[in-house]
């Protein structure tokens, strides 16, 4: 069957299984667009191609499929490499689609060209420049499964204008042929031997779980090793949800802003399990005195985290899934021939710390209000399965902290990248992946004015998110690091409560705007938020300006020294 | 990518075999450059099958643990397979052209030190003359060491080549294969 290189793009996209994709039209994708109109494949138009990453992210987050964007050449194509960058950062399974000058006038500098694949190689998996329409499917194919197996992360497919004009005769490859891609997926037998005998000889072990965990969706996995171990599991910034909160082994969210019995326990443990995750600076501290004590087993399906930053004593590659599935087999085996160890006095060590130290705010009754009760209330007054999302700063480690999570996939945020703007184009995106499911994002007054004109995009389309900006009028976790570092010296933080009028703002954008001032119209805020599901909801939560976020493990500083608030902060000496 | 000439620091050779195809080679000093490691020389040629090409490089071995870099060079899809070889296991060799000051009266000195180096005069001027070397990257040195005191014009190297030793065992039957070849 003859085709143009377009038709066979949209086709492939379909036969990929497809069904929605975000996008913005231009110049040289527009021979793309067309057959879309054919397509059962559904587009959401976004007002900027950032936008357009980032709902494909969030799309993929809660989905587990890959997100798909499709934008034209030269500033929508590096429009969309802060989204690219971020999903690179949290392997997110992306296929990005850009269009291109004719690949005839390449090198030219013609309008709207930019060197694409040249930008993005660094913040993508792998990308392709397409140079013949009679390889559109195989390419295709190829992205398609990159972007999702191994370590998934994001690609790119760079398609010239006139080889999207060209004809070509349709094929659909039956297999993926790529010599030099072979991801491992099964762990190395003896290595998972030697890994179930360590954990069944060590008394202070601890389940570092990250993001890989939600990605090999191996949650159940996961929970099924710390109950026959009884081992107690640290859930990372991107393992939130992995390992239920209220379940007694969870210790929460350890790192910089983790709590302290989370951060304490990785201190002094005699060996960290750690799963798909990765020894991040945030997590980690200062990595000479991270964890001394402890012996490391580390899986990943990436083999190059294994040693990146610190040495594993037990390094397995592999799917997380997989190599659990074996781990919990193996360690059966070892309880079995030598019983289980002692535990007991770690655990009332870590039940101890836990009563000792809680994550801890106080809400006055008259006083202004707290963004932590906010962020509680929310949590008490939603949904169980409730999706939430994030932006960057201040509002996100509250949130990460105080937010009880206890299903996979239902906390989506920029974590590596730390990208601000990333809530309201992730929500609208994560809505249109679970539309039956209800979706908040709690995001900073800073965060919200990079990217808010993507709830014109969720009004046009009738994708009602909610949307909670905790409005503290400064770039608050910069405001909390020049209070703490640089003897509070505010500089160019400051960013006014009234301006903008964020419910104006929002009903200017087609959706419901509100405005909370005090503790006592939280609840009602929210209940009043969660009625409504024919279009977005902004409430403007007014919040003390002056809340800090703590725990907190000064940057370069070791996870000894955690600042507990502003008590022990002032013992310090800060 | 750091570019430095003269590899005194630890390195290793690294041969990679890649897909034959455009913008791998950007691939990998790309990473190089994200990543922060230091490549010493860098030498791409097609291989005995026209679909891969061989990229031989000497890396810093302390700008990185040689094994980190390895396994990121490993993630890149066109990427085959990476061969690290040791200075003692492995046959290395680099070409170097270097234009040398030789006036009719130190002509026959510079000569005299090329026919010592089993090299090639390439071209000859009125007051200067361009020598080709080759063979292992210490014979290199040592030339350009030798041509130093007359005045170097320009010198250009190509980054070495390498290839693993052939396997010697069993002893008696690889004598006489390779007596016969020689």
């Amino acid at each position: 069957m003859k085709m143009t290189g377009a038709q066979a793009l949209i086709k492939s996209l379909e036969m990929e299984g497809v069904e929605v994709m975000f996008g913005l039209p231009g110049g040289a994708i527009l021979p793309v667009y067309d057959p879309l109109i054919d397509s059962s494949i559904r587009h959401i138009l976004v007002r900027h191609e950032q936008g357009a990453g980032h709902m494909a992210s969030g799309y993929a987050h809660v989905t587990g499929r890959p997100g798909v964007a499709m934008v034209t050449s030269g500033p929508a194509a590096t429009n969309i490499v802060t989204a690219l960058c971020d999903a690179y950062m949290d392997s997110v399974p992306m296929v990005v689609i850009t269009g291109q000058v004719p690949y005839a006038v390449i090198g030219t500098d013609a309008f709207q060209e930019c060197d694409t694949v040249g930008i993005t190689m660094p913040v993508t998996k792998h990308n392709w420049l397409i140079t013949d329409a009679n390889d559109i499917p195989r390419i295709v194919r190829e992205a398609f499964h990159v972007a999702t197996t191994g370590r998934p992360g994001p690609v790119l497919v760079d398609v010239p204008k006139d080889i999207a004009n060209q004809e070509m005769d349709w094929y659909w490859p039956e297999s993926v042929d790529l010599p030099g891609y072979k991801p491992t997926v099964r762990g190395h037998a003896k290595q998972v031997k030697d890994a179930a005998r360590l954990i069944n000889q060590s008394n202070r072990p601890v389940i570092y779980a990250g993001g890989g965990i939600l990605k090999a969706r191996a949650a159940e996995t996961l929970r099924e090793l710390a109950e026959l171990t009884g081992i107690h599991v640290v859930t990372t910034l991107m393992a939130r949800g992995a390992f239920p909160d209220d379940h007694e082994l969870c210790l929460g969210m350890p790192g910089m802003h983790g709590n302290y019995t989370a951060i304490t326990a990785m201190q002094q443990a005699d060996l960290l399990i750690a799963l798909g995750s990765r020894f991040d600076d945030r997590v980690t501290g200062k990595v000479s005195a991270f964890a001394p004590d402890a012996k490391i087993i580390h899986v990943d399906i990436d083999p190059a985290e294994l040693g990146k930053v610190r040495r594993p004593d037990v390094p397995i590659v592999g799917d997380c899934r997989a190599v659990i599935e074996e781990l919990v087999k193996a360690v059966r085996t070892e309880q079995h021939k030598h019983g289980k160890p002692d535990l007991g006095e770690w655990d009332a060590q870590l039940t101890a710390w836990r009563t000792e130290h809680p994550i801890s705010y106080e809400q006055q009754e008259g006083d202004t209000l707290k963004p932590q009760y906010c962020i509680e209330a929310l949590c008490a007054n939603t949904p169980d399965d409730t999706i939430v999302v994030s932006g960057v700063g201040q509002h996100q480690m509250w949130t990460s902290q105080l937010w009880r999570f206890n299903h996979p996939y239902t906390w989506v945020n920029s974590g590596g990248l730390g990208t601000m703007g990333y809530a309201v184009p992730a929500a609208v995106g994560a809505k249109v992946g679970q539309p039956e499911r209800m979706v908040w994002a709690v995001d900073g007054d800073g965060c919200f004015q990079m990217t808010a004109q993507e709830l014109v995009t969720a009004a046009a389309e009738r994708i009602p998110v909610k949307i909670a900006i905790m409005n503290n009028a400064y770039l608050g976790m910069v405001r909390q690091w020049q209070e703490l570092f640089y003897e509070e010296r505010y500089s160019e933080v400051y960013l006014s409560p009234d301006l903008p009028d964020y419910v104006k703002w929002a009903e200017a954008m087609g959706c419901v705007g509100l405005r909370v001032d005090t503790p006592e119209d939280v609840v009602p805020a929210i209940e009043k938020a969660n009625q409504i599901n024919d279009r977005p909801v902004v409430i403007d939560f007014r919040v003390d300006y002056r809340e800090k976020v703590y725990p907190m493990v000064p940057a370069g500083a070791s996870n000894d020294d955690v600042i507990l608030g502003p008590e022990t902060d002032k013992e310090a000496g800060r | 990518m750091a570019m430095s000439s003269s590899p005194m620091l630890p390195h290793h050779i690294l041969t990679v075999l890649v897909e034959n195809k455009p913008g791998v080679l950007s691939r990998v000093a790309g990473l190089f450059s994200r990543r922060g490691f230091n490549i010493f020389s860098l030498a791409v040629s097609p291989t005995e099958d026209e679909r891969f090409s061989r990229i031989t490089m000497v890396v810093d071995a302390e700008s990185a643990p040689l094994e980190q870099i390895v396994k990121q060079l490993n993630k890149l899809i066109p990427v085959i397979k990476i061969t690290e070889l040791s200075p003692t296991e492995a046959v290395e060799r680099e070409m170097m052209l270097v234009t040398v000051k030789a006036s009719a009266e130190l002509r026959s000195h510079v000569t005299e030190l090329t026919a010592i180096f089993e090299s090639k005069i390439v071209d000859v001027g009125y007051d200067a003359m361009t020598i080709m070397v080759a063979g292992e990257p210490d014979k290199l040195d040592a030339f350009s060491d030798l041509v130093r005191p007359f005045g170097i014009v320009e010198l250009q190297r190509t980054g070495r080549v390498a290839l693993p030793k052939l396997a010697r065992q069993p002893v008696r039957l690889r004598a006489v294969k390779s007596a016969t070849r020689t």
